[in-house]
């Protein structure tokens, strides 16, 4: 099996914080994978050390077989990265971005405009070529930045948590969009805390602290092997095992407490 | 898949990319043409070591024809301007101590009889001290008008007495004052304000040029292109080089037509000159901004930076007359060798022979500004 990504006890320490502890995993090609866990786990610093955009404290990672420490550039070249932030200029236009991102990865000007009209249209952003990123509005500017990630063709695609923040309508058309790209041979890495988002993933993986927490599967063999409803109590749970407390009632139950104080 | 050293679509992409924001930014476009105006008119009139009308009270209490005369050779000099007749040397002191004039004119009740006796009358200027400028020039300027006064009377006596001055021995001295005959500290002070204003504006433009990038959050999403960090460097210097020397020729302008202060030699050396200076200048702003991690910070930087290059470049005080360690400091702010060079080729209209240290000097902390900023703008957020 040819394998996306490959992490082998992958580690970042920031002083004395370890952010990352010595995880392994392999991702194959062409597959999503939903990469979960709780705010300050570890996704984003792993997926930063993929890109080349944090160095490794030790351990080795290989993107589409390429060592992310020597070949960083080659990794870069295929490899598209959406940060958890919007991270695009927000003071230029829909086109502007879309023209400088294609300039800065060196497309000829006749590839360019085609890959520009096609990314227009995946990204349902026509219309809005001319409007300043800053103005859009949440959907619309994630979907942006998934065109710029886009422009030069990667092989991989890596979303830090695209959907924070977006309406649930949006967020279905982004999720339709990735589905898309995944058929078309793209392997996508997403982080997200939207657990039905991660059940359309075809493998997901818990991190917390910094560890790995289970074998990655697809959702609906963990679900199964947790004996749980969803993936949302199958992260619950593994909170609450790790963590040594209750994590609390259902929101269901919350409201229901609530109602009755009142 | 070898990536090019240097890829002229990438670099172009960035000074596009930058071109679309600056012109979306109507602060950083006003930046150049405003800040001369301002800095130019400001400095022009406040930067001046002249002190002329310096406010005089006059305690005449001789109220003759010959004390009249007496003042009025003072007025006539242009350096001192009665602004109270006062009755006592109180009321003189008073003024003084309340800063009502910086200088008083006593001449005692017997002036005129002792001329007439052919006596020497004593007279008295008080100077207020506090500031050694207006005092120095009170001082100078009231034993000169003095002299001269009383030289005269001297005359009169001797070819009464049939003897004349012009026959006495003695050494006769001919000044000749170059480059700037009158004096007049604009002169000196205007072609540096021409340096010290495209300082500051470039270093401020550049300042922020990465930090910006840090603090959007578009600094991570750049460091995943291919880009390379000369690429990004230079791709972001030449913007910010062609609003840097629109604001050089427009102080220079200002200098020029308003304050007639004239290039007296070659225009096309200082033209060129004033090109490597804004290069120069808008390395240590990209420098800043590697260092900063946010615009605060830059801002502080840039404020460490700029003050000292006020004052020990030379831009206002001679840098002869500083002590040994601060004169060499000024050795290393570039400020300091466009400062020679303004003022050789505008005031001296010296050529390139004259400044080759000055162009050398400058040449090394371009390269070497350039360089470090390059080098310290590493391709990860580490």
């Amino acid at each position: 099996m040819e394998y996306a990504i490959e992490v082998e006890n992958l580690t970042k320490r920031f002083g004395s914080f370890t952010a990352v502890n010595n995880i392994n995993f392999k991702i194959p090609k062409g597959c999503i994978f939903g990469f979960l866990g709780p705010n300050g786990s570890g996704k984003s610093t792993t997926i930063r050390m993929l890109c080349g955009v944090l160095t490794p404290t030790s351990g080795i990672g290989r993107v589409m077989g390429l060592d992310i420490v020597k070949d960083t550039e080659a990794v870069r070249q295929n490899l598209g990265y959406m940060s958890q932030k919007f991270s695009l200029y927000e003071d230029l236009t829909v086109e502007e971005n879309l023209d400088f991102y294609a300039g800065v990865y060196g497309l000829p000007k006749n590839v360019r405009d085609a890959r520009k009209k096609e990314l227009i249209l995946m990204a349902n952003l026509a219309g809005k070529e001319k409007s300043l990123a800053g103005t859009l509005s949440g959907g619309w500017k994630q979907r942006l930045a998934l065109g710029c990630a886009l422009i030069h063709k990667p092989k991989m695609l890596v979303l830090d948590e695209p959907t924070a923040g977006v309406d649930p309508v949006s967020r279905r058309v982004f999720w339709e969009i990735i589905h898309a790209l995944s058929r078309q041979g793209i392997t996508i890495l997403v982080t997200t805390h939207y657990m039905d988002e991660a059940e359309s993933c075809d493998i997901v993986g818990f991190i917390f602290n910094g560890n790995l927490i289970n074998e990655f599967a697809p959702p609906q063999e963990i679900i199964q092997k947790e004996n749980a409803k969803n993936l949302e109590d199958v992260f619950i749970t593994y909170v609450e095992r790790v963590t040594n407390t209750k994590v609390s009632s259902t929101f269901k139950e919350m409201k229901f407490l609530h109602s009755n104080e009142s | 898949m070898k990536r090019k050293l240097f890829s002229f679509q990438r670099f172009l992409a960035i000074i596009k990319k930058e071109f679309i924001q600056i012109k979306r930014d109507p602060i950083s476009l006003r930046i150049p043409i405003v800040m001369p105006i301002v800095m130019m008119l400001l400095f022009g009139y406040a930067v001046t070591t002249e002190v002329d009308k310096i406010s005089t009270a006059i305690f005449d209490q001789s109220k003759t024809q010959e004390s009249r005369e007496y003042i009025d050779r003072f007025v006539a000099s242009n350096y001192f301007v009665v602004k109270y007749n006062v009755s006592s040397e109180r009321e003189l002191s008073d003024l003084i101590d309340g800063g009502k004039v910086k200088a008083g004119l006593i001449i005692p009740s017997d002036y005129a009889n002792d001329i007439r006796k052919n006596r020497t009358p004593q007279t008295q200027l008080i100077i207020d001290g506090t500031d050694p400028t207006t005092a120095r020039t009170a001082l100078n300027s009231g034993l000169l008008v003095n002299e001269v006064y009383s030289r005269t009377f001297k005359e009169e006596a001797m070819k009464k007495i049939g003897s004349s001055a012009l026959k006495t021995p003695g050494v006769s001295m001919s000044s000749k004052v170059w480059y700037n005959p009158n004096l007049e500290s604009t002169r000196f002070t205007i072609p540096g304000l021409v340096g010290l204003i495209l300082q500051n504006i470039t270093i401020m433009l550049t300042g922020f040029a990465l930090v910006r990038e840090r603090e959007r959050g578009t600094i991570e999403q750049l460091i995943v292109t291919p880009i390379r960090s000369i690429e990004l460097i230079l791709g972001k210097l030449i913007p910010y080089i062609i609003i840097g020397y629109a604001g050089f020729l427009f102080s220079l302008a200002l200098c020029v037509f308003w304050f007639k202060v004239e290039v007296t030699g070659s225009l096309t050396l200082f033209l060129l000159l004033g090109f490597l200076f804004v290069i120069c200048a808008l390395s240590i702003g990209m420098l800043i901004s590697t260092l900063a991690k946010n615009q605060l910070q830059a801002m502080m930087v840039t404020i460490l930076v700029l003050l000292p290059s006020i004052l020990l470049s030379g831009f206002v005080f001679p840098r002869e007359a500083m002590p040994t360690a601060i004169y060499l400091i000024g050795y290393a702010i570039p400020l300091t060798y466009f400062l020679d060079i303004t003022r050789g080729i505008m005031l001296k209209g010296i050529g390139p022979e004259f400044l080759w240290n000055d162009i050398i000097a400058l040449s090394i902390f371009m390269v070497f500004l350039l360089g470090l900023a390059t080098l310290r703008f590493r391709k990860s957020l580490d």
